[in-house]
């Protein structure tokens, strides 16, 4: 990681005026696209949007020409480029040959890709960027830090010394009127200048129309007002049928701003008459920069479903904390960190990919259906295979991917932690290891590992078995979980057995690009739990279970090993995660809960792979419920909470205000347990609850259940 | 009775969307209360021939030459040849929409022609005429009847002009009008 990455993020995050206005806007816009998508079927319109946009990706040749000729046919001159610096020049040209001396502009993306406004200066051309956030950052000489609220960074404050300083001495903070001030020193510009730019949200190949989604006004005003149009879009805006401009205008304001519309739409098809009567000048400018190429990768062509609502900055974790600059000049958050590394270069992402948690929020809420995190992933494999690993990583690795090595060296830690135990946690480490135990103290390593443990515990013999697997955690940190889970199986008629081959699941791998690894631990795995003939193959770690269901069968056709896939299928369909197989039971009836418990209030915590990928969410807390507990839903519940697997180690300063706002959340419900379902929440949860002295206790739904059935 | 109830229904729906997002909505029973509301509000708002006081009226179906006539008389300051100076100048603007849809609270029209769009944009105050007959559901059922064909500009209108990019805070009234007042008319005739 750079170094002036890292002093940005860290500048960030003491940025208070920022952190606060990201994180109240994050609460806020839950609630508003709740609101905004009522009686609507999310799922269906996505599942809409997904089928138009990747047909469309699929034939983006067809499709500008078909949108050329329509558009052409209308009156509109259509100019196509896969070289960003042929639209500077063309625009640059144009102007020139007109005699244009002021441009006025309404937001484009595709023009910050190009940075156009510079070039336009720099040849001595009036350029006013008109929506009220891009003329503030112009002014202010920043960048955009979100898609759709350019200056979401900047307080009223910022923007009253902006104005002040460039515009007119003596603006006031008040919002109101800064406004009404930005709107009276617009409007002769909107009326003088000759030539207006805009982008396009949608653009229609089958009547070679464009679409413009705008709440201020401005954009009606750059395409009515100035005798020369020029609208500059990305190829991916490009759809089929003027039709299926519904299901996006139906999903991209609420998306964006959680509004049923904006308050205004235009849709152009060829030019219009202009005020003195002559008809308009209208050039469409359709933008390649790698969108083809783009449409041609396999795994990359779904980022071109992206209609830029930035969904995925508004729910992101770490988005609210460090805001858009860290990302880079143009695109931001998890899309933009895709965005990034096709538009600009590979190599620009390397520092920001590192950004993302893995939690998979944005991927739930995207109206393209865009598997952020996973290309977020396949981003930094590519990295991995273009640049090598880091030289601490291979080492890691080395000792991952032996069995043996890895499994002694667990076993000798608790030897070796000893001077910094308190009771059953690490409060603080010494010198480079330091930030680890900053806000958060960490279990101890058991000098008893659950593979030692479940050979002491006496199991009724029965007909079902089957396979635990422990994971790291649980095996060498929490072996008291996989006694609860025995304890519990056993209840139900089922033999737990730990097969001693099993190893690292490979999540560690994975999460750093380095898929020849992942790929033996899962070969390895497959080959150790499918020795002896099991019903299913249990885990309480829903990352392990991820692993056991779905990525090694990932994995193992990214390297090309397909030899080992019908194995790795066979493993999937018996793997399943405690709190699911236990809720079956109970609906069989093989597992019934005691009389008498004591009532508990408690909340719940959703561990990320456990609800947005296992989707077993509701089970752990239907159970609780049906023992008699009292559950009180915390804000927030299922925001991630910052462990991430070495998320946590490698990006420390962000992990520590995402757990410190779970700690506040939890402790404003007043219940005096947590329940979780994942040891890594544990970890991270557990460990800053002790930090600060919490009363409230941490407990697996195996270990409640446990307490709690017949 | 049932078609009656129906848009009874899209009424209110309209009604209460478009009032959430700032608009003011009235319902008068035919065009001749229309107009007479029209001048009403251009009275309120001091509509006279001084500058910045002016109205700019885009030709719409629902008011013939007749009718021009006699509303130019009536309110000084208004206009119905608008001119990019006159709907500069404007106080208020008024146009006629093709349709509105219940689920949002918007305005449709067909917007080629330039005076339609100044009239709408540049006047810090909208007065939109719409038959109440032309009130659709939602989005799909209006974007399946339009025809980008034969219709260069098509203008989606969704209460006034807004921003909230300072602080997130919502201000209504950013570069175009500030005040949005719909007038939805019974009895008149659906253009398209």
């Amino acid at each position: 990681m750079k170094k002036n990455f890292k002093e940005s993020i860290i500048e960030a995050l003491g940025n208070s005026s920022l952190t606060g206005a990201l994180g109240n806007f994050s609460v806020a816009y839950r609630v508003s696209r709740a609101k905004a998508y009522e009686g609507i079927d999310f799922e269906a319109l996505r599942n809409q949007i997904v089928t138009i946009k990747s047909s469309a990706a699929s034939h983006f040749d067809e499709l500008a020409e078909k949108f050329a000729q329509a558009a052409e046919a209308k009156g509109a001159k259509v100019f196509r480029t896969d070289n960003p610096q042929a639209v500077t020049d063309y625009i640059l040209n144009l102007a020139k040959e007109r005699g244009v001396k002021n441009i006025v502009k309404s937001k484009s993306m595709a023009t910050e890709e190009l940075h156009l406004n510079k070039h336009l200066e720099k040849a001595g051309f009036e350029v006013r960027e008109t929506d009220l956030g891009e003329w503030i950052i112009q002014l202010a000489g920043q960048t955009p830090s979100h898609m759709v609220m350019p200056a979401i960074h900047m307080t009223k404050e910022d923007v009253a010394e902006v104005f002040s300083e460039k515009v007119e001495e003596g603006q006031a903070a008040d919002i109101s009127k800064l406004v009404k001030f930005a709107r009276g020193k617009m409007r002769p510009k909107f009326l003088e200048a000759q030539m207006g730019i805009s982008g396009g949200n949608i653009a229609v190949a089958e009547t070679g129309s464009i679409v413009l989604v705008t709440n201020e006004g401005n954009a009606r005003l750059v395409t009515t007002l100035p005798n020369i149009h020029v609208a500059v879009i990305g190829l991916e805006k490009l759809i089929e049928n003027f039709k299926d401009i519904a299901p996006i205008l139906t999903a991209l304001p609420r998306s964006a701003t959680g509004q049923l519309l904006t308050s205004y739409v235009s849709i152009i098809s060829g030019p219009t008459p202009n005020t003195d009567g002559t008809p308009k000048e209208l050039h469409i400018v359709l933008m390649d920069n790698r969108r083809n190429e783009m449409s041609h990768d396999p795994q990359f062509k779904q980022a071109l479903q992206c209609i830029r609502c930035a969904s995925c900055l508004n729910v992101c974790p770490v988005f609210r904390l460090v805001g858009g600059h860290v990302f880079g000049k143009v695109y931001t958050g998890g899309i933009g960190t895709i965005l990034t590394a096709w538009f600009d270069a590979l190599k620009e992402s390397d520092d920001i990919q590192a950004l993302c948690i893995q939690c998979g929020n944005c991927k739930d809420v995207c109206p393209g259906k865009i598997d952020i995190p996973a290309l977020i992933l396949e981003l930094r494999r590519r990295l991995a295979v273009e640049q090598g690993l880091p030289l601490i990583q291979k080492a890691i690795f080395a000792v991952v991917n032996n069995r043996r090595l890895f499994h002694t060296m667990l076993r000798a830690a608790p030897i070796g932690q000893f001077p910094f135990a308190k009771g059953r946690f690490i409060r603080h480490l010494p010198m480079f290891l330091s930030g680890l135990t900053d806000g958060r103290s960490l279990p101890l390593i058991s000098a008893d590992p659950f593979r030692d443990r479940i050979k002491k515990i006496k199991q009724p013999k029965c007909k079902e078995k089957a396979a635990f697997y422990g994971g790291c955690l649980i095996d060498f940190a929490y072996p008291e979980m996989g006694e609860a889970i025995v304890k519990v199986l056993n209840k139900a008629g089922i033999e737990v057995i730990f097969p001693e081959g099993q190893t690292c699941c490979g999540a560690p791998a994975r999460y750093s690009g380095a898929y020849e690894v992942a790929a033996q631990n899962g070969v390895d795995n497959i080959k150790a739990l499918l020795d002896e003939d099991v019903k299913y193959v249990v885990s309480a770690c829903p990352t392990c279970t991820v692993a056991l269901k779905e990525d090694f069968i990932h994995h193992l056709t990214a390297v090309g090993r397909t030899e080992e896939l019908p194995e790795a299928h066979r493993l999937s369909e018996k793997s399943v995660d405690f709190s699911t197989l236990a809720y079956r039971l109970i609906e069989q009836g093989r597992l019934k809960f005691k009389k008498g418990v004591e009532p508990t209030k408690f909340t719940y915590h959703d561990s990320c792979h456990f609800k947005r990928t296992l989707h077993a969410d509701k089970f752990p807390r239907e159970m609780m419920k049906q023992a008699g507990h009292e559950l009180i839903e915390m804000d927030e519940a299922d925001m991630c909470c910052g462990m991430g697997g070495s998320y946590t180690i490698k990006q420390p300063e962000i992990s520590a205000p995402i757990l410190e706002r779970k700690l506040v959340n939890i402790e404003k419900t007043g219940a005096p347990l947590l329940v979780i379902d994942c040891p890594g929440c544990m970890m991270q949860i557990g460990g800053g609850l002790h930090s600060r002295n919490s009363d409230v206790k941490v407990r697996l739904t195996a270990q409640m259940l446990a307490d709690c059935l017949e | 009775m049932n078609a009656i109830l129906e848009s009874s229904e899209l009424v209110e729906s309209f009604k209460a969307c478009a009032e959430a997002v700032s608009a003011q909505v009235e319902r008068v029973a035919n065009k001749e209360a229309a107009l007479d509301l029209v001048v009403r509000l251009l009275q309120q708002e001091g509509v006279n021939d001084q500058p910045h006081s002016g109205a700019v009226w885009a030709a719409s179906p629902m008011v013939s030459p007749t009718d021009q006539v006699i509303l130019e008389k009536t309110v000084p300051g208004l206009k119905f040849a608008v001119t990019r100076e006159l709907a500069a100048d404007a106080k208020v603007g008024i146009s006629q929409m093709d349709f509105a849809l219940a689920a949002t609270g918007s305005l449709v029209q067909y917007a080629t022609e330039v005076d339609k769009r100044l009239v709408s944009t540049l006047p810090s105050t909208h007065i939109a005429l719409v038959a109440t007959g032309a009130l659709l559901p939602d989005l799909p059922s209006v974007i399946s009847r339009l025809d980008a064909h034969n219709t260069a500009y098509l203008s989606f209108i969704t209460g006034p002009s807004r921003t909230a990019d300072i602080e997130r805070v919502l201000t209504i009234g950013a570069h175009g009008p500030e005040r949005l007042v719909i007038i939805l008319v019974d009895n008149l005739e659906v253009a398209r």
